[in-house]
């Protein structure tokens, strides 16, 4: 079984498997292709997300589009 | 002058921002209504070709809830993220840079709040942000105050469009200083829209016949007790706007003059 590591996940702690951020958003149930991502504070460029590696203690910013005026 | 201006049978008055070209000049907002399905049905019936979204955290704990790009096609409509929520300006461009990452486009809309109570903007906050992200390659279109001043200075800091209140942000209270939106107007080398304040049909068509390039909203469709049916009207008052704008009004008289000729009275 891979390493578990800890990140903080748009302010909550998650233990996850996943080697890169793409993988971690598939793991979520969300499209990486749907969201904008923060990494430790530095926008993850989309076309990057796939190649994008965590460690254990990263914070991550998930975010989408929602209704708003 | 454009092509609808000198040839009132030429129906094409499409306008443009940032280089891109639209019909309607109706914008509208997605959030307060009951669910996507009655978002997707007003923004069909306003004929908006531009919506106001806003960018939030996904729920991690819930994360297969239907999402907005579900029932509003991004590719068929423009997506236009906002800043609502935003009181500084470096909160303002995080947000649309991450927005810029989400959707992969430019064009934006910057509003940074001065406080709560009223959503008044904060001006210097406001300009300072805009100027960041233009020099970022982003194209703002910013909700200001009503000011012909504060315009300027957003033209200057490469504001795309100047999009100053008629009234309070959600108030419905209608257009409350003609003057100002008239002088911002004049004023104004990019399209200048209406944006918070309308409450009703009227005061859109308002707004256009101030000379307004377009008219941004969200609460008066989505609270109405049809918004579907409302969002109908507003489509049909932007045009009512525009198109009494281009004929150009009657001047106003202190007294009344008769319609019918005098001569040949019995």
């Amino acid at each position: 079984m891979a390493q578990q590591i800890t990140l903080t996940v748009n302010g909550d702690a998650r233990k996850t498997a996943a080697a890169t951020i793409a993988d971690f958003v598939r793991e979520l149930g969300l499209e990486p292709q749907k969201v904008a991502v923060e990494h430790n504070g530095e926008i993850s460029p989309r076309s990057g997300l796939e190649a994008a590696a965590l460690t254990d203690g990263d914070h991550l910013e998930i975010v989408h589009f929602v209704g708003g005026g | 002058m454009s092509e609808a201006e000198t040839n009132p049978n030429n129906t094409d008055d499409s306008w443009e921002v940032a280089g891109q070209r639209f019909n309607s000049r109706l914008i509208v907002g997605t959030g307060k209504y009951k669910d996507f399905a009655q978002n997707a049905a007003a923004v069909e019936a306003s004929g908006a070709e531009i919506v106001t979204v806003a960018v939030r955290r996904v729920n991690i704990s819930d994360p297969s809830q239907p999402v907005l790009m579900d029932y509003i096609d991004p590719k068929k409509t423009t997506y236009l993220p906002n800043t609502a929520g935003c009181f500084t300006a470096d909160d303002a461009i995080r947000t649309l840079r991450l927005a810029r990452e989400a959707g992969g486009w430019d064009l934006v809309k910057l509003e940074v709040l001065g406080e709560a109570r009223t959503l008044y903007p904060n001006m210097v906050e406001t300009i300072r942000a805009c100027e960041v992200l233009a020099n970022e390659g982003f194209k703002p279109m910013v909700y200001c105050v009503d000011d012909p001043i504060a315009a300027q200075q957003l033209e200057e800091a490469g504001a795309v469009a100047i999009m100053p209140l008629g009234a309070p942000i959600g108030s419905g209270l209608g257009i409350q200083n003609q003057v100002t939106i008239r002088l911002i107007v004049e004023g104004a080398k990019v399209p200048v829209l209406v944006d918070a304040g309308v409450g009703t049909a009227s005061d859109a068509a308002v707004a256009m016949e101030l000379g307004c390039d377009g008219v941004l909203m969200n609460t008066a469709i989505a609270e109405a007790k049809d918004p579907i049916r409302m969002a109908r009207a507003m489509k049909l008052s932007v045009e009512a706007g525009r198109e009494a704008y281009l004929a150009g009004r009657m001047g106003r008289r202190k007294y009344a003059d008769p319609s019918s000729p005098l001569a040949g009275l019995i």
